[in-house]
């Protein structure tokens, strides 16, 4: 071993003795790196080889009997789109301000641990949340949509009638913008958390008041990190499964409506409930529809990336 | 209203300087606040008592009392202490509210699950499966085993891979595989479970025709959401051990798969064993890829290559969607098994982090 501080690439150092032990640690930590990009590989080739069946089938094998197996996609690619960017609506403006009131606005001592029950949501597992969405939030907000429905009618999402059980895809949305909060709060907090101390600072020496130091320096400051936690937690709302499938009743049909008990069904919960009974051509339908979950996750989680390479520190798997 | 100062005499045209005007007490916005929200009772009180509302609703009366607060306190900050100060309590109250408005569900959710949950945890739900089981009794005994099994199986096949490849990127790896490995572990940690879930039914179709049910699969579909975790958690880990104790290693001859072993590692493992546990909290609670690739049975299966494994959270989900004829009793065990679940992964969290603090190595800085 040379005496460099950082030991030099085998490439161009001198070939030393090397040890058998070293040889067959070093070879399978190779092993198990490269069993990440085969199993990465498997997943996309065996989710298309058993989608294609699907795609070359008649249409009239499939249930429901779509006109094509994209008219039968269209509507569910629509829901999960429509239910994410509702979920994230939502919850984008509530986490960025959990995330300064973590940072900026609670007590020092406080902070850490309100950190912590923010963490406590992501760890509660989805079927609960499912549980706790049709059972407690439904009936609670169900009088609320029909106000809505009965005073502001007029405006298209709240266009009437009102859904008499609360299952809608409003209350499914709400669900999810609960679940991704904690995933775009720790990576908002985390950049708020890392803007230069020098910068705030400089900002309260001047006069401004604490509203003004953040809009001046922590804002611009953690801008792509607030970007690729939106994104991320849209990544995260794209994919949920049993959230969506137990607290929204389903219907195929594209409508922007959110309160009326026929709503569009996204492509997780649509596999998940039709599965266990699906047969045939049928199950490599539901199979072609996971496929394109899979897509459209991978183009939302690599625009995240691209986000967050540009800074290094934080992701969203930590 | 308490003021520190004489108020600042109506602003013209002067240019807004915060001295100019005087400073709210700091008493004062809990004052506001406790009258905001006693009106915003009395408001509730009498819309109930009219007879809009049933009886004293606790939401509107909170709902108006914030409302009116918020009101309050920047058109009462605005008359003493000027406009800028006005935004900033604004936003102050905002921030608060946002940070309110999101622990309501997770103590409506926490007290809902406790209370119905309460009700069928028992003994008998931990002691008997859903065998020949119609109306009440029963109880979780399989759905359990099969989490144990289907989980412990899963972490046995990505515990070593992760920890390995987080190895290999932190050791060894340069150049292109190694920025290879790190991109497509961040695509991984974007896979959604469901798909998951098919990607293990695909493999299994093909080798054991379609219509295949095992636990084996569920434990795959698992590990594929777990091992890009455990790398990413393994990896920060073993960055942050100091390289003067590697290089100090080396300078006695130590080998270096040795180092790794007999530094490296030890040095970092209490954050390595809490980054394992927080992924096996993680994929304890997936429902999806259980659903599609193990399927729901009622009866015990401790055979992880035969027939339908039940889960815990596939028992949840199916006490509720396939409810019998006595429904009530099905709603329970659902209920008792997600008390359970939380329980499980709140205890599995709770340890890690205790693990984490207690465990932490001092780096002598």
């Amino acid at each position: 071993m040379t005496a460099t501080a950082t030991p030099p690439t085998a490439a161009e150092s001198p070939r030393a003795y090397q040890r058998l032990g070293d040889r067959v640690f070093s070879k399978s930590a190779l092993i198990a790196g490269s069993l990440i990009l085969v199993i990465l590989a498997a997943v996309a080739i065996f989710l298309v080889a058993q989608s294609l069946p699907a795609l070359v089938a008649d249409p009239n094998d499939f249930i429901g009997r779509p006109d094509s197996f994209w008219a039968y996609v269209w509507p569910l690619v629509f829901g999960t789109l429509w239910s994410a960017s509702l979920a994230l609506l939502m919850a984008l403006p509530l986490a960025i301000g959990i995330a300064l009131f973590i940072s900026h606005f609670a007590p020092r001592r406080l902070a850490q641990a309100l950190g912590y029950i923010i963490d406590l949501l992501a760890a509660v597992p989805s079927v609960v949340y499912g549980l706790w969405g049709i059972g407690v939030l439904a009936p609670a907000v169900q009088p609320l949509y029909t106000w809505l429905t009965e005073n502001l009618g007029w405006i298209p999402l709240f266009a009437p009638p009102a859904s008499g059980t609360g299952r809608t895809i409003l209350t499914a949305a709400i669900v999810l913008g609960v679940m991704i909060l904690p995933v775009m709060t720790a990576i908002c907090r985390e950049v708020f958390l890392q803007t230069p101390v020098l910068h705030e600072e400089a900002a309260l020496a001047l006069g401004a008041t604490r509203w003004e130091m953040i809009r001046m320096a922590v804002l611009p400051f953690g801008r792509p990190g607030i970007v690729s936690g939106a994104m991320l937690g849209l990544g995260r709302a794209l994919g949920e499964t049993m959230a969506v499938a137990m607290v929204l009743s389903p219907a195929a049909v594209v409508s922007f409506a959110v309160l009326q008990s026929r709503n569009p069904s996204t492509i997780a919960a649509n596999i998940a409930l039709s599965f266990p009974e699906s047969y045939g051509v049928n199950v490599n339908l539901l199979i072609a529809t996971g496929l394109v979950l899979f897509v459209i996750t991978l183009i939302v989680n690599s625009i995240a990336r691209w986000v967050v390479n540009r800074r290094k520190d934080f992701s969203g798997a930590n | 209203m308490a003021i520190d100062s004489t108020p600042a005499p109506l602003r013209t045209s002067t240019p807004a300087n915060i001295h100019d005007h005087g400073r709210l007490n700091r008493r004062t916005p809990w004052t506001i606040l406790g009258l905001s929200l006693a009106a915003g009772f009395g408001v509730a009180a009498f819309l109930g008592s009219v007879g809009a509302t049933d009886g004293l609703s606790l939401t509107l009366a909170l709902a108006l009392g914030t409302v009116l607060y918020v009101v309050m306190i920047t058109l009462i900050s605005r008359q003493i202490e000027g406009t800028r100060q006005a935004t900033d309590r604004f936003v102050t109250a905002m921030v608060t509210i946002a940070f309110t408005v999101a622990i309501i569900p997770l103590i409506s959710l926490l007290f809902t699950v406790v209370t119905r949950g309460a009700a069928r945890f028992d003994i008998q739900f931990f002691s008997e499966s859903m065998r020949n089981v119609v109306g009440e009794g029963g109880g979780a005994a399989h759905a359990i085993v099969g989490t144990l099994l289907m989980t412990g199986t899963a972490a046995i096949i990505s515990i070593p891979i992760g920890l390995m490849t987080a190895i290999y990127l932190v050791e060894y790896g340069r150049g292109p595989l190694a920025r290879a490995i790190t991109f497509f572990v961040d695509v991984m940690t974007g896979i959604p479970s469901i798909v998951a879930g098919l990607f293990a039914f695909a493999l299994f179709a093909l080798v054991f025709g379609p219509g295949v049910r095992m636990g084996f699969a569920g434990s795959i579909a698992l590990s594929v959401l777990m091992i890009p975790v455990v790398v990413r958690s393994c990896e920060e880990m073993l960055r942050i051990v100091p390289n003067e104790l590697r290089e100090a290693a080396y300078a006695l001859g130590v080998p270096k798969w040795l180092t790794v072993l007999k530094v490296v590692l030890p040095t970092s493992i209490a954050g390595i064993t809490t980054g394992i546990m927080i992924a096996i909290a993680r994929v304890i609670g997936e429902t999806a890829p259980l659903l599609i690739v193990a399927g729901f049975t009622a009866s015990m299966n401790y055979d992880m290559f035969n027939d339908r494994m039940q889960s815990l959270p596939v028992f949840v989900f199916t006490s509720y969607a396939n409810q019998g004829v006595d429904s009530q009793a099905f709603l329970d065990r659902a209920w008792a098994g997600a008390l359970t679940l939380i329980l499980i992964v709140m205890v599995l969290n709770l340890t890690a982090r205790l693990i984490a603090r207690l465990f932490a190595p001092t780096l002598g800085r």
